[in-house]
């Protein structure tokens, strides 16, 4: 049994290398709900990602999934990028929040609203468009993620010369 | 000076419907100006409505929502002659609020 003194020490740091990696990958799950439940700061962090994804992932912690009561209204053609008239109605219960994507912006993330007790989930907004893309409306009610897209072109872009 | 902020709130029976014009420049911070250099980012970030003191509607907003935004939502619980406080806040620390009442 002496022999085997030597690998042991290896062995058991590996394992507690495994161990601390399962701890910290349990501390990003157990972190992200906390932060979308809490809903009450300006998510900075959401506004800079680039990707659609990565935006949903910062705001929210979890995906979306598409749900016809989910309704997106949006021009099939917008001339002009810089002002596109994008409204957002649902049906579902219990909404707390809705938030507008725009896929190829330079960040995805346009706008994100809090809606309290009491409030209609309905909102209609004016959006900037870099380019013919697709708007993603999602509404996040009873805790769940659902949402409705729709293609725009874009005509001349809203993002810049 | 003129508030910045233009507003419309109309009850009808329960519900309250809130149209909001905001004259802000939203500067998305990818624009050039006409000597070829970006004009830097410039837009509001938080947009809250509170009716009465307890809050209705909270818009946090990117540069990607268009210059002199515009907002429309309602709400359950304000009727005629109540208060409805609008105040908004950017991303160089400037604000504005106004209050309004309910039509």
């Amino acid at each position: 049994m002496t022999t085997t003194t030597g690998p042991h020490p290896t062995r058991r740091l590996i394992l507690q290398g495994t161990a601390s990696v399962v701890l910290f990958g349990l501390g990003n799950l157990a972190f992200a709900p906390a932060r979308a439940a809490a809903n009450d700061k300006y998510p900075e962090d959401a506004f800079k990602q680039k990707s659609e994804a990565d935006a949903i992932k910062a705001l929210y912690g979890k995906t979306a999934e598409p749900s016809e009561k989910v309704k997106l209204d949006a021009p099939e053609i917008a001339e002009n990028g810089a002002v596109v008239p994008i409204s957002v109605t649902t049906t579902l219960d219990k909404v707390t929040s809705i938030s507008f994507f725009v896929a190829e912006n330079p960040n995805a993330l346009a706008a994100s609203y809090r809606i309290p007790d009491g409030t209609m989930p309905s909102i209609a907004n004016r959006l900037k468009m870099a380019k013919t893309t697709n708007v993603v409306a999602i509404v996040e009610a009873d805790g769940k993620l659902f949402s409705a897209t729709k293609e725009v072109k874009v005509t001349v872009g809203g993002c810049g010369g | 000076m003129a508030s910045s902020i233009r507003v419309r709130a109309t009850a009808n029976g329960d519900i309250t419907e809130v149209q909001a014009l905001i004259q802000h420049p939203m500067d998305s911070g990818f624009v050039k100006d006409a000597k070829g250099e970006l004009i830097p980012p410039h837009f509001i970030q938080e947009l809250k409505f509170a009716c009465n003191g307890k809050e209705v509607f909270v818009a946090d907003w990117g540069p990607a929502v268009s210059k002199d935004p515009y907002v429309k939502f309602s709400f359950k619980g304000g009727k005629k002659g109540d208060d409805l406080k609008i105040s908004w806040t950017d991303n160089k620390g400037g604000s504005d609020e106004i209050t309004a009442k309910i039509a």
